[in-house]
């Protein structure tokens, strides 16, 4: 795949994304004509911004140009410095119809409407209180010719006008010139419609109405030529004077002229009033703007070509597929239920129930994975737009940045990629733009001049982590606590240790930018990317060293997920552990168990001496035996550690669905959630990492790192 | 719904101002709970334990295909425990919380009834008690002579879970 077609796809998503950003701005102002309310500013202002950010990734100037004055016209309303009116909430609609042209013009390659994004930049600026004394340029064009031209003229005209019927399809659009008409003097048009067929034989893009239009106005006649410059070829025109004189009969000119852009910019008002119902009406309502758009400007050319990524995927509701899901679940628990009981049946009957059984498991359990798969997709789809941000990051930033990405491969829940995209984008911008030095200042300190920039993505239990490292500057903590009590987010006597620090830039509103650009710095960023993480239940923690860099790690629940697990028995209580943690399970010989100062036990598993947890220690559960030999010895393995874990028995091996413990409770520490077993009874899943680090706790890490 | 005690108004002012509970009894007490918020009461049945949790949390237990933890009243507000009997029941609640809405059983001695309480009636605590921690208690009401105490179980919820996370286990 060549790099082109990869942006090609990734900017696809953008232009998606924006589409989506514009809905949700449109929706919040729409409703903020209600209420005023701070959150739905902020939610018009996040879409706002990503747009921006989006399109300046994806080298679309104009539109992150224009979005800017859209988002500074935002953020003073968020900031409660500009009062937020009907006006600008009307500017700010039309800006955003506007943007949503320009995105469709950019998708689909075509000139963008400079004329409208001018004048509503210039509304823009005038609501922001810049002067404003440029209006648009066809307008002003306009005026200044009205001017120019002031000879003899009659009392009015009556005009004759009858276009070709391919009228619409040269782009022109009738009622433009009426409006222009109207400009000059009282303009009243008499549609006349005897050309018009039947609705079968009606072709919608054909003109085939004429007009006469009687105009009360002392103008020259070359005004109205001036008007009917770009279609003289393509209709029959007719001027008489209405005062006396002759009827002058309008030679057709020579080559019809096309002004795309002013076109554009008059269509874009007349349309909602065009008289030509049959092709207007449909363009107004026309929800994609790309294909309408393609229409007008590209005569005769091909048609817009339809956003081809539809083809071959369809958009279901997520419900309905969270519905599934969860059905599959049951079943499969159903399935083991079954089992258990098959267990208990009449011998001669037995024969025929086990088939079923296993038939009924083999297809359950290819069901609950392929409609898992429905979900899942590769977290590379998050990743692979950022070689390019950090390219172009670094070129503006004039930064040397390497990029190096791990774990593409890692499976995430789509709707967990969805929304941890954005918090990447911006966790990437920050670390370029805050945590990397300029290769000057990196010689300066000694590191080579090229920095780098670490995405890493695995599995750590029963949750993902992504990792975004820098070998930058780290976080400047002086700076942070003291803007943090700046804006009173500390309190001034209170002692926040250095890791408490670092984490206050996810507080809301927190920016140390000294300039506010379209990179980052507006403060959006960090509180979103923590809410966001959040909501998917997910946390996110940030640790910096100053001089060396800053690790923003990023831990989401594998939700919805189900797990190969091994059922083991402490006592009366069942546990399940990953089969991806089990490196192997022994018995225990006495002569290789050793105490080490005190009562914490190391094994000897060949070279290496493993410390043992015992589990009913761990989760105080009365077990069948404390001594390890009459137990086995499940070794573990998680983050490059390695511990053996004491239990009395293994049961079986089976797929689990995990179910959260926190939805309803909360994490628990050597916990990663829990399932439902076949008898229905609830069986807890053992966090493998976190059973490691809470052993750690208790003081058996510290002989871990010996034995290791 | 049945309720022990109509009040004397018109059906309007008693949906205006009055709210239903349910009440069940603690040692002795009868405690009531908005029963908007009441999913369902189901008998005592065996819980999976949870390591590292306070005791009043007595486990989790599978309520449809949701893990839905257990709390046991009497523990939680310091009282003392006695054997499960046959009235021993488990009230599956709704609270709400900063991640959003949470189903929680609480184990109680028994139901008991399902009064209209008419806000006006109701008493705020005073300022000492003896053995509830007070800022769980919404209100106290007197309805048949006899004292109701109103809880809180956003609250009283809230305080139990999110309050006593594990140390290390989240950064605020």
């Amino acid at each position: 795949m060549t790099i082109d077609l990869e942006m090609a796809e990734i900017a696809k998503v953008f232009f998606q994304e924006s589409r989506e950003g514009l809905d949700v701005m449109e929706s919040g102002l729409l409703s903020l004509g209600a209420t005023a309310d701070r959150e739905n500013i902020n939610t018009i202002f996040r879409a706002a911004h990503s747009i921006k950010g989006g399109s300046a990734t994806f080298g679309f100037a104009e539109v992150a140009g224009f979005t800017h004055g859209v988002e500074t016209l935002l953020d003073e309303m968020r900031n409660g410095v500009r009062p937020v009116t009907a006006e600008a909430i009307q500017t700010l609609l039309q800006a955003c119809d506007c943007l949503r042209e320009m995105i469709a013009a950019t998708e689909a390659e075509q000139p963008l409407d400079q004329v409208r994004i001018a004048s509503l930049n210039g509304d823009i600026k005038h609501i922001l209180g810049e002067a404003n004394e440029a209006p648009a340029p066809a307008r002003a064009a306009g005026d200044e010719a009205a001017g120019t031209h002031a000879a003899s003229e009659p009392g009015g005209w009556r005009v004759r006008f009858e276009p070709v019927a391919d009228l619409l399809r040269l782009r022109n659009e009738p009622t433009r010139m009426f409006a222009e008409l109207r400009r000059l003097g009282t303009m009243v048009a008499h549609a006349d419609t005897s050309r018009l067929p039947l609705l079968d034989a009606l072709d919608p893009e054909s003109c085939y109405v004429s007009w006469n239009i009687d105009i009360t106005a002392q103008i020259p006649r070359g005004k109205l030529d001036e008007v009917f410059d770009w279609v003289d070829s393509g209709c029959r025109l007719e001027f008489t004077p209405t005062g006396g004189s002759a009827p002058v009969a309008a030679a057709p000119g020579a080559a019809a002229q096309p002004q795309a852009a002013a076109g554009d910019a008059w269509s874009a008002e007349t349309k909602a009033v065009s008289p030509n119902e049959t092709k207007t009406v449909a363009l107004a309502e026309a929800k994609a703007a790309a294909p309408a758009d393609a229409d007008r400007s590209a005569p005769g050319g091909a048609p817009a070509q339809k956003a081809s990524g539809d083809s071959g995927s369809i958009r279901v509701a997520t419900e309905k597929v969270d519905n599934i899901i969860n059905l599959v679940g049951e079943l499969l628990i159903t399935q083991s239920m079954l089992s258990s009981f098959a267990d208990g049946i009449d011998p001669n009957d037995l024969d025929r129930l086990r088939q079923g059984l296993s038939q009924l498991a083999r297809n359950t359990r290819e069901l609950q994975e392929s409609v898992m798969q429905i979900r899942m997709l590769p977290i590379s789809f998050a990743f692979n737009r950022f070689p390019r941000i950090v390219h172009d990051l670094s070129r503006k930033l004039a930064k040397k940045v390497e990029l190096k990405l791990s774990g593409e491969g890692t499976e995430l829940d789509k709707t967990v990629l969805e929304k941890i995209s954005d918090p990447l984008v911006h966790l990437v911008r920050n670390a370029l733009d805050h945590g990397l030095e300029t290769p000057e200042r990196r010689v300066a300190a000694g590191k080579h001049e090229t920095g780098t920039l670490e995405l890493a993505a695995f599995h750590e239990g029963g949750n993902i982590i992504i990792e975004v490292r820098d070998d930058g500057a780290g976080l400047n903590k002086a700076k942070i606590l003291q803007k943090a009590r700046e804006r009173a987010l500390v309190a001034p006597d209170q002692d926040l240790t250095d890791e408490q620090i670092d984490n206050l830039i996810f507080m809301p509103g927190f920016s140390t930018a000294e300039q506010i650009s379209d990179v980052s710095g507006r403060g959006v960023g960090m509180d979103v990317v923590r809410r966001n993480i959040n909501d998917l239940g997910g946390h996110v923690q940030i640790a910096s060293k100053e001089g060396l860099g800053s690790t923003i790690r990023i831990r989401l629940p594998l939700t919805l997920a189900i797990l190969d697990g091994q059922l083991v028995r402490v006592g009366k209580e069942i546990y399940i552990i990953s089969l991806l943690a089990i490196v192997e399970t022994i018995q225990v010989a006495r002569e290789r168990v050793n105490t080490l100062v005190g009562h914490t036990e190391v094994f000897r598993l060949r070279d290496e001496y493993l410390p043992v947890v015992k589990l009913c220690d761990q989760f105080g559960v009365e077990p069948d035996s404390r001594s390890a030999e009459d137990g086995l010895l499940v070794v573990l393995e998680a983050d490059g550690k390695r511990v053996g874990v004491l239990v009395d028995d293994l049961l079986a091996q089976q797929q689990v669905v995990i179910k959260s413990l926190e939805s309803n409770f909360k994490s628990v520490a050597g916990i990663a959630g829990a399932t439902i077993l076949g008898d229905g009874t609830v069986a807890l899943i053992i966090d493998a990492p976190g059973l490691i680090s809470s052993a750690a706790k208790q003081g058996v890490g510290a002989v871990a790192a010996h034995a290791a | 719904m049945s309720t022990a005690k109509p009040t004397a108004g018109a059906d309007k002012s008693a949906a205006e101002s009055s709210e239903q509970y349910l009440t069940f009894m603690l040692a002795g007490e009868e405690y009531g709970v908005d029963i908007l918020r009441v999913q369902e009461i189901k008998g005592w049945d065996k819980v999976t334990r949870i390591p590292h949790t306070p005791d009043y949390v007595l486990g989790v237990i599978n309520l449809r295909g949701a893990v839905v933890p257990i709390l046991d009243l009497r523990r939680r507000f310091g009282l003392e425990t006695i054997a499960f009997g046959p009235t021993t029941v488990v009230i599956v609640v709704r609270v709400m919380s900063g991640r959003g809405e949470r189903t929680v059983g609480m184990v109680v001695d028994a139901v008991s009834e399902v009064y209209n309480v008419d806000a006006a009636d109701t008493k705020p605590p005073p300022d000492v008690c003896g053995t509830v921690d007070t800022v769980f208690v919404k209100a106290l009401v007197t309805i048949e002579e006899k004292m109701l105490i109103l809880l809180d179980i956003d609250r009283l919820i809230g305080n139990s879970i999110a309050d006593e996370l594990v140390p290390g286990a989240a950064v605020a």
